[in-house]
């Protein structure tokens, strides 16, 4: 079989676990976290054989249990909703929410049957959400890493924000919130792009899926590029930032030859770290500037020149506004 | 790795079922109905289309009642809507009806055989107060049913009742109390096309005149002071569209540019004719149907206790046209086109 066709692993270590004793000295004071460690080939297909030493702390005790709070109230009320009907419950399990309160209560505090529970289903998410952001950043100081991925994950949290407590603060009323469930949030992301003329027009959320399939793109190509040069040890790309090696120059000749210009293993990095972390950035803005200072984003896009006219568009006026 | 792939195989088969069950096959017919590019189109199954075909037929026609002889008001006692009709123009609408609303039950259905002029029976109050509303569709409504007109067969097909229709529902019990109301949404339904929009989107938007359907502001930014225009408010006419896209047989773009859904200059005429449908169904539906109600009894009610009501696909049946456009009042211009006076 041609190597470069293979999907899983070909490469597995199966020993004894690594507990971690001693890889950072550092953070010599903090190790070891959790003792239980196992190995699973299962899993080595497709990362690392060994599994765990897993360990939760303080922070991450109280993330889990704030989100299966969350989850429960969610799923109960959704039971509730038909009735009980664990039957029905699964026939209609996609289509089951938990709905935010009616535009009515405002920002006050509904009746617990009106929106209540998703207040405080929500006050749960936003401590769990928080609380593990918390566990993300901790464990990486104790490894001595940089905190690269607590921020990337803060930026998914801003759009988290943004959808569930800022914007609805700034419109006033809890009801803007997105509700849980598998269809109604898909149904409140269509809704919410119509009552606000078609989000496309939103250069924001413009630039939020430029990033998302930027970094769809950029991963494409830097997985491919490193396995097609791992036979020159293309894979050991920090070493190759600072000494490089053959399979550094083919890749980057590769890429100058076809584009003219290349990354270097350094930069496409720092590139895939930032698209990612644009994605949900820029549409974090996207959704914040929505209904607060923009209503209709194909108007806008027209007074801004970017929504262009067609040439002969039909001569149909409004009925209700005595048109025809 | 050999194994890998043999598990994948009956993940393989099942997708294939589900693709099978799921989905249409192609072929599938699209027609370009607006400016290139635009995306304004009709997309068909053709297979669906000739089953629809064959539902959709029109009644047989036995061409124009001779005119002349006396008036049916002159002739038979208690015509109170048909009487400006000749006698004969009257007995052939009479056994039309028959045979497009109760042609197994005979004119029993509504009148008393023994008695025919005598009241009592509700389906002759009814029928009388669905004449007066079929006039006035074809005297009123010729923005929405041009100059094909609708008469009773339009919805009834043979039928008692319309195959199509709505009432309010609650779909299924909520346990209640303190816990999350469903909000008449987030359960998929005849009502709602099987979506987690609204499924009351008809019992608000096309029961009354004066409501909201249109969510989109006319002006780029926010008019600060005015009330919020909520999403939930969006989900309720999504549902509608929604409702009417089925009850039609057509996608969004049969009317609209998607780019902007409320833009009039950027639509295909369609949406004119459609926008008068929906004026005509909520007058139908506050005038003739809803009011309906203290006279139906309880087995034709809604589980709320309201009257059967119209929406697009009572007469529309899955096609844009209702019977391809075929006419269906020139047969008995009098009876459904003129009020009596």
């Amino acid at each position: 079989m041609i190597e470069y066709q293979n999907i899983f692993t070909r490469t597995q270590i199966h020993g004894p676990p690594d507990m971690g004793g001693g890889a950072a000295p550092e953070a010599a004071g903090v190790w070891p976290r959790g003792d239980n460690a196992y190995s699973s080939s299962l899993l080595g297909r497709i990362g690392d054989a060994q599994i765990g030493p897993f360990w939760l702390g303080g922070w991450g005790v109280a993330a889990i249990a704030t989100g299966v709070a969350w989850f429960v109230i969610v799923g109960l009320n959704m039971l509730a909703s038909v009735n009980w009907d664990v039957i029905e419950f699964i026939r209609q399990l996609f289509w089951l929410s938990l709905d935010p309160p009616a535009p009515k209560y405002g920002l006050s505090f509904p009746p617990m049957a009106e929106g209540g529970w998703f207040l405080v289903a929500s006050t749960f998410l936003l401590i769990s959400v928080i609380c593990w952001w918390i566990r993300l950043y901790t464990r990486a100081v104790d490894l001595g890493m940089g905190t690269h991925i607590a921020w990337a994950f803060a930026s998914a949290i801003w759009l988290f924000l943004v959808l569930g407590l800022i914007r609805p603060l700034l419109m006033g009323s809890w009801s803007e919130a997105v509700p849980y469930g598998i269809f109604s949030h898909l149904d409140w992301t269509a809704a919410f792009s119509i009552r606000y003329g078609n989000l496309f027009y939103n250069p924001f959320h413009m630039l939020s899926i430029v990033f998302l399939y930027g970094s769809a793109l950029l991963f494409a190509m830097h997985g491919a590029t490193i396995l097609a040069v791992s036979r020159f040890g293309g894979e050991r790309e920090i070493e190759q930032i600072v000494d490089r090696g053959t399979a550094s120059e083919r890749a980057a000749l590769f890429w100058r030859w076809t584009m003219g210009f290349n990354a270097t293993m350094e930069s496409i990095h720092r590139w895939a770290w930032w698209f990612a972390v644009l994605v949900t950035l820029t549409g974090g803005i996207g959704i914040l500037l929505t209904g607060t200072v923009v209503d209709n984003w194909y108007l806008w896009g027209v007074k801004h020149g970017i929504a262009p006219p067609y040439p002969d568009a039909s001569t149909l006026g409004d009925p209700g506004m005595g048109g025809n | 790795m050999r194994y890998g792939l043999i598990a994948l195989i009956p993940f393989g088969i099942v997708l294939a079922i589900f693709a099978i069950l799921k989905f249409e096959h192609p072929p599938i017919d699209s027609t370009q109905l607006g400016f290139r590019g635009t995306g304004i189109v009709q997309v068909d199954n053709p297979r669906t289309e000739a089953a629809l075909a064959k539902l959709n037929q029109p009644p047989e026609s036995y061409g124009p009642t001779e005119p002349g002889g006396p008036l049916a008001s002159e002739v038979y006692e208690n015509v109170r809507v048909l009487g400006h009709l000749t006698e004969d123009e009257f007995l052939s609408y009479m056994a039309s009806i028959t045979e497009w609303v109760s042609p197994e039950q005979g004119c029993g259905y509504c009148h008393n055989e023994e008695n025919l002029a005598e009241e009592g029976l509700y389906t002759k109050t009814v029928s009388r107060r669905m004449m007066q509303m079929t006039q006035t569709i074809n005297a009123d409504w010729g923005a929405h049913v041009g100059g094909a007109g609708v008469n009773c067969y339009t919805c009834h097909r043979g039928q008692n009742v319309p195959a199509y229709y709505f009432v309010e529902d609650d779909l299924q019990p909520e346990a209640g109390g303190f816990s999350a109301s469903r909000n008449n949404q987030n359960f998929a339904a005849d009502e709602n096309v099987y979506s987690s929009l609204p499924y009351d989107a008809l019992d608000k938007q096309l029961t009354q005149d004066d409501v909201l359907i249109r969510v989109q502001s006319d002006n780029a930014l926010p008019y600060f002071g005015e009330d919020l225009v909520p999403i939930q408010d969006a989900e309720t006419t999504y549902s509608l569209m929604m409702s009417m896209s089925q009850g039609l047989g057509v996608n969004c773009t049969y009317c609209h540019n998607t780019r902007a859904f409320s833009n009039w200059e950027q639509s295909h005429p369609a949406r004119l004719v459609a926008w008068h449908g929906i004026e005509m169904a909520q007058h139908l539906n506050a005038e003739y149907l809803a009011p309906l109600a203290s006279e139906l009894p309880e087995h034709r009610l809604g589980p709320k206790g309201d009257a059967p009501k119209a929406k697009c696909a009572t007469c529309h049946q899955g096609i844009p046209k209702p019977m391809y456009g075929a006419d269906m009042v020139s047969d008995h211009p009098k009876a459904l086109t003129q009020r009596a006076e």
